[in-house]
């Protein structure tokens, strides 16, 4: 049985506050909670209300055969409670028609899978106890990491946690002349299973699909079903692997987006030999045809699809250091405030701010940064780690003292 | 293509930026086989042989040409309508006028006369020698074959207008600063208003030293955006400066280095300073170089109470500038108004980390420099401790500095002129 696999990622960072090199260890409060709540306003007006109704839609009209899978951070998550629980209770909705899977993730969307095991396996737990209680006692059993991040050792992390699948890119680099359309094993643990994004059919309709200036616009679903029937029969499963926001943020409802998505599912299963399934279905049902080795770090980001827009420069690497070289210190302390800080401080949002790979990627990076060079991110970024580390320094400090 | 290019100064004796960008952009055309016939006022005989060098001192004027008369009248007129040159306080500006209202007549008979001894240089003389300079031009003009004229700053437009009215070239005008950088708002007046407004009009393009200056230049002056391209201004030299010199205090220096006026916006820099040295006792602030607003910021630094860690050297020269730089751990320019602003490029060089105001040209082409609102204090503030605590910002500027100081050579600025040059020779009629 031959499927497509759509999952789509849901996350906003916490965005930091214009934060002075003055306000070091005067004020411990980083977030920028004016333009956290009216970004989520924003995106949940043109995005995910409207997306997420289009999606219960589709799942009521084809009585399950439709289905999709989420993976919703637990940054974003924690500012859908806070800023939009309307949106947070379409999303109930939706996993409660038992079509939609969720996936477990790092709870802060944070690149920790590279830094610290224990920070990693912490993150995944934190993670997996906010869907639980905010889906209904829901169990996720697919992984998916902070911007597809893959590697053979991190799969093999991963499989320790218990999960039975993991997705990542289908990278060129990595696959050579193989296809994505298979599922994969990791190299480490034979029983991870992997899943390989399909980018060229992900992006016709994540990146392309408004493209004017593409010669295959506009992207019509008769246009996507006959790409989709010269896929060779014996490649079984198709991963479309996007972000959510594509439903309306990134292309606007005005390039006929949502009509595209609503006309789909009926042009798949009308003129294909396709079903849809969630990714733990997808996982399941298909033989797995080897083992993928990749044994550097992968990820879905620009054209090298490596760590480069989040590690890598100067800049990158010091924040990156610094931060990290506080995780045993903050085990120790047990104050919600510092530990919320330490959980948000991680998200990759922050490093992919400071990247400096102007001229290739330069335009994509800068439709997602709110500052005007990476430089002015790195600095408003280490002025809050500075005042953060001298709050950590002075918890530990007391506790010392209340030990002796 | 043969050109014929206006300019005030020449390296060596230069009293401004205006006389490097001229050697910057003609070593540049040299390079992509251009033919500069370069004109100036005064020639001292130890320019580099780059151009076919014109002295306008030595140029013989035959007034007996038509033409010349017609092209004297209105500059005649140009000169009685205005009476003063720039940077006259009122006092001397009223005896100048009175001077000039009363000696018309001598003014007329020297500028008349067969050759006429220019100073070259920005005195009370200046838009007397302007319009001489014109006169000599259209002699050139007439003399001299070529394919297109070429003047820089409004010095050389009654010059390119006069040299047009001649041969019928395409006239191009440069313009490296406006009027309202050097005056501020009071610039929309006056008689280098008015010429620099008759220069930009009458010129058939305009090149501007930034996107900055472009936008002046079509909502200050009236022109059409169409016939203004920006071509930056460039280094002359890309290499980096390994200097041996050492600073001799514990603490981080951080430098302003140019005219203490107001177009350079050195009073933030002070209001910064007293910011970091709260909160950061380490550092030092150094303001070198002079200028009208020295005693104000004297006084300033001293109200804030900080004398003990901001110092005034004074004019700077040669290399006293360089080992400024080099001790420098950052150098900033908040200039209010800088059409370019080649200095922190020179920082660049002595891989001195930058941070410039965002309403500065450099800004446009300088990508590895944190970039402030001249005004916005506390952001200044901000990247000023950021630079000198945050050490992998000064790293990777370092890195990054020589590779992008290649992309700024005259060479490259060069091959864009060429390409307005060739666009310009074919659409003419």
């Amino acid at each position: 049985m031959r499927t497509i696999c759509f999952y789509f990622q849901v996350h906003q960072p916490f965005r930091i506050k214009p934060y002075r090199f003055f306000d070091i260890g005067e004020d411990h409060y980083y977030w920028d909670d004016y333009s956290n709540r009216s970004i989520i306003r924003k995106v949940a007006q043109k995005c995910y209300l409207p997306m997420n109704e289009l999606l219960l839609e589709l799942i009521r009209r084809y009585n399950g055969k439709f289905k999709v899978t989420f993976s919703i951070s637990g940054v974003c998550l924690d500012q859908f409670e806070l800023y939009a629980p309307d949106v947070l209770e379409s999303f109930q909705r939706l996993v409660a028609t038992g079509h939609v899977e969720l996936l477990s993730e790092t709870d802060a969307h944070a690149l920790c899978s590279l830094a610290n095991k224990e920070e990693f396996v912490r993150m995944v737990e934190s993670h997996k106890e906010k869907i639980k209680r905010l889906f209904n006692g829901y169990e996720p059993k697919v992984f998916r990491n902070t911007e597809l991040i893959y590697s053979d050792k991190i799969g093999a992390m991963v499989a320790e946690m218990g999960f039975e699948a993991m997705l990542t890119e289908g990278a060129k680099h990595i696959l050579g002349w193989k296809s994505p359309n298979f599922v994969y094993q990791n190299s480490v643990d034979p029983n991870l299973r992997i899943l390989l994004k399909n980018f060229q059919l992900s992006d016709d309709i994540a990146f392309r699909f408004s493209n004017k200036t593409w010669s295959d616009y506009p992207l019509t679903t008769e246009k996507f079903v006959n790409w989709i029937n010269a896929i060779p029969q014996e490649q079984e499963v198709l991963n479309l692997f996007m972000d959510y926001e594509t439903f309306g943020e990134h292309q606007w409802a005005e390039t006929g987006i949502f009509e595209f998505m609503r006309s789909l599912p009926e042009a798949v299963f009308r003129y294909t030999n396709f079903s849809f399934s969630t990714t733990t279905e997808a996982a399941r049902n298909a033989k797995p045809i080897a083992k993928i080795q990749v044994p550097t770090p992968i990820s879905w980001a620009d054209e090298e699809r490596d760590l480069t827009a989040w590690l890598g420069n100067d800049l990158q690497n010091e924040a990156f250091t610094k931060l990290y070289e506080l995780e045993a210190q903050v085990q120790k302390i047990d104050d919600p405030d510092i530990i919320r800080d330490w959980k948000y401080l991680q998200t990759s949002d922050h490093f992919y701010y400071m990247c400096t790979k102007f001229f290739s990627d330069g335009a994509v990076h800068s439709y997602f940064s709110h500052y005007d060079t990476p430089y002015d991110a790195f600095i408003n970024y280490m002025n809050v780690l500075s005042d953060f580390i001298l709050r950590v320094k002075n918890k530990l400090k007391a506790l010392e003292a209340v030990d002796k | 293509m043969k050109v014929l290019m206006f300019g005030w100064e020449f390296p060596p004796h230069i009293s401004g930026g205006l006389g490097t960008a001229c050697y910057g952009l003609v070593k540049g055309l040299v390079h992509h086989k251009q033919d500069i016939i370069f004109v100036v006022p005064k020639l001292w005989g130890d320019e580099e042989p780059l151009a076919d060098f014109v002295n306008a001192s030595d140029v013989v004027i035959d007034y007996r040409e038509r033409k010349f008369k017609k092209i004297w009248k209105n500059l005649t007129y140009l000169e009685v309508s205005s009476f003063l040159v720039p940077y006259l306080g009122p006092e001397e500006f009223k005896k100048y006028t009175d001077y000039t209202l009363h000696d018309r007549t001598d003014v007329d008979e020297s500028v008349f006369s067969n050759k006429f001894e220019f100073s070259g240089k920005y005195g009370k003389d200046l838009i007397k020698e302007v319009s001489r300079y014109a006169l000599v031009a259209a002699q050139i003009a007439k003399s001299k074959d070529h394919d297109l004229i070429h003047a820089h700053d409004w010095l050389a437009y009654p010059a390119g207008i006069a040299a047009k009215e001649i041969s019928g070239k395409p006239f191009i005008a440069h313009i490296h600063a406006t009027q309202f950088d050097r005056a501020g708002e009071g610039g929309g007046q006056g008689p280098v208003y008015e010429i620099e407004k008759a220069g930009l009009l009458a010129a058939d393009h305009i090149l501007a030293v930034s996107h900055l200056t472009k936008k002046v230049v079509i909502e200050k002056y009236g022109v059409d955006p169409n016939k203004v391209s920006v071509l930056h201004n460039a280094v002359l030299d890309a290499s980096i400066i390994q200097s041996s010199v050492r600073k001799n205090v514990p603490e981080k220096i951080v430098t302003f280095l140019g005219r203490i006026t107001f177009q350079k916006g050195p009073e933030y820099f002070v209001e910064a300073a007293k910011k970091v040295i709260d909160r950061d006792p380490n550092v030092r602030f150094v303001m070198a170089g002079s200028g009208d607003l020295l005693n104000r910021m004297v006084e300033r630094v001293a109200e804030l109470g900080m004398g003990t860690k901001f110092h005034f050297t004074g004019f700077l020269k040669g290399k006293d500038v360089d080992d400024m730089y080099a001790i420098s751990d950052v150098y900033v320019m908040p200039s209010v108004s800088e059409p370019f602003g080649i200095a922190p490029l020179e920082a660049v060089r002595h891989n001195t980390p930058v941070i410039i105001s965002k309403q500065s040209g450099v800004a446009e082409v300088l990508r590895n420099a944190i970039k402030i609102d001249f005004w916005d204090v506390d952001a200044m503030a901000d990247a000023i401790f950021g630079l000198l605590h945050y050490h992998s910002i000064s790293k990777m500027f370092k890195e990054l500095g020589s590779e992008e100081l290649k992309k700024l050579k005259w060479e490259h600025v060069a091959a864009k002129l060429v390409t307005v040059y060739e666009k310009l020779h074919q659409e003419q009629p």
